[in-house]
């Protein structure tokens, strides 16, 4: 409690690099998903086996969300946005671990993922307008509402950022809040909450994402 | 009695959180009623309207967060108190 949740927490020093808490978690759900995803996948044949059932329905019902969303082909933008969820859920999910610390209650991991966001949505834009088509989407409607769609672009993806940061780490909070107050049976209906609101807000950051990248390539009217 | 800077960074993290808390608050209420009527008019359209509300929720909702994040600053981040 008595730690500040913007401090970054040191684990050990590799070399002149500090190698924090939120870096281990992260690269530790990286190798697990990795190795789930080679396991599935190592034959797979068209009589699936279970894993690769399982792995089959989740990229499915994915590929289904990205397209009601965007309206368009989902697959150059499912890569991403796939790996995005399924590695937010893992991460978020972490806290039911004993002992593990959500990486994304730290401010690190969802400013990362948010500059990928960030920068992605104009790299799928510009791929798919062109230069000079994407760049005038910023002065529409009006060239006097430049300097708010500026302002817009930079205001939401801090918002992305902040959403999953507070949420997570408010959460974190909340338990330790509770489990200084009374000791042991009741952080229980918080703790499962707590499971609610990783998934709500992996799926949310997903969907804002998509939204984003979306609105970047334009409809397919428009086209 | 002496007010330190510490103090009042604290009450101000509590004004900030609690205040912050009821204009989301109000509107996330106003947003699910809505959506419930809406749902409860056409149940078939409880799929694009859930997705609808849950984004919209998270709008609403970062105002909320930004509260928080005042607040945290205030307490753990203080500009003012070396």
């Amino acid at each position: 409690m008595e730690t500040s949740p913007l401090a970054p927490d040191i684990l050990f020093q590799l070399g002149p690099v500090p190698i924090s808490r939120p870096v281990v978690t992260t690269w530790a759900i990286m190798a697990v998903l990795t190795a789930v995803s080679w396991l599935g996948l190592r034959r797979a044949s068209v009589h699936a086996g279970t894993l690769q059932t399982v792995l089959e329905i989740v990229v499915e019902t994915l590929e289904k969300q990205v397209y009601e969303i965007i309206r368009r082909d989902p697959w150059p933008y499912l890569p991403l946005l796939g790996t995005l969820f399924i590695f937010l859920v893992f991460a978020n999910l972490s806290v039911i671990v004993p002992g593990m610390k959500p990486p994304t209650g730290h401010i690190e991991t969802p400013a990362a993922l948010a500059a990928i966001v960030f920068l992605s949505a104009h790299y799928f834009g510009v791929r798919s307008r062109g230069l000079v088509e994407y760049a005038r989407r910023y002065t529409k409607p009006n060239l006097l509402l430049l300097p708010l769609n500026v302002l817009s672009e930079i205001t939401r993806t801090f918002s992305l950022m902040v959403r999953l940061f507070g949420n997570i780490m408010s959460h974190e909070f909340v338990i330790a809040i509770v489990v200084f107050l009374a000791g042991l049976l009741l952080p229980i209906p918080f703790m499962l909450l707590g499971i609610l609101i990783g998934i709500i807000q992996a799926y949310i950051f997903t969907v804002l994402a998509a939204v984003f990248i979306g609105a970047a390539v334009g409809s397919v009217e428009a086209e | 009695m002496e007010y330190s800077l510490e103090m009042l960074s604290i009450i101000g993290a509590v004004v900030t959180v609690s205040f912050g808390a009821i204009g989301p608050a109000f509107s996330e209420g106003r947003a699910v009623a809505a959506a419930m009527d809406a749902i409860a008019r056409q149940p078939e359209s409880a799929g694009p309207l859930s997705r609808t509300l849950f984004v919209g929720l998270a709008m609403i909702e970062t105002m909320a967060i930004y509260c928080l994040v005042i607040a945290l600053l205030l307490l753990y981040a203080n500009p003012f108190v070396a």
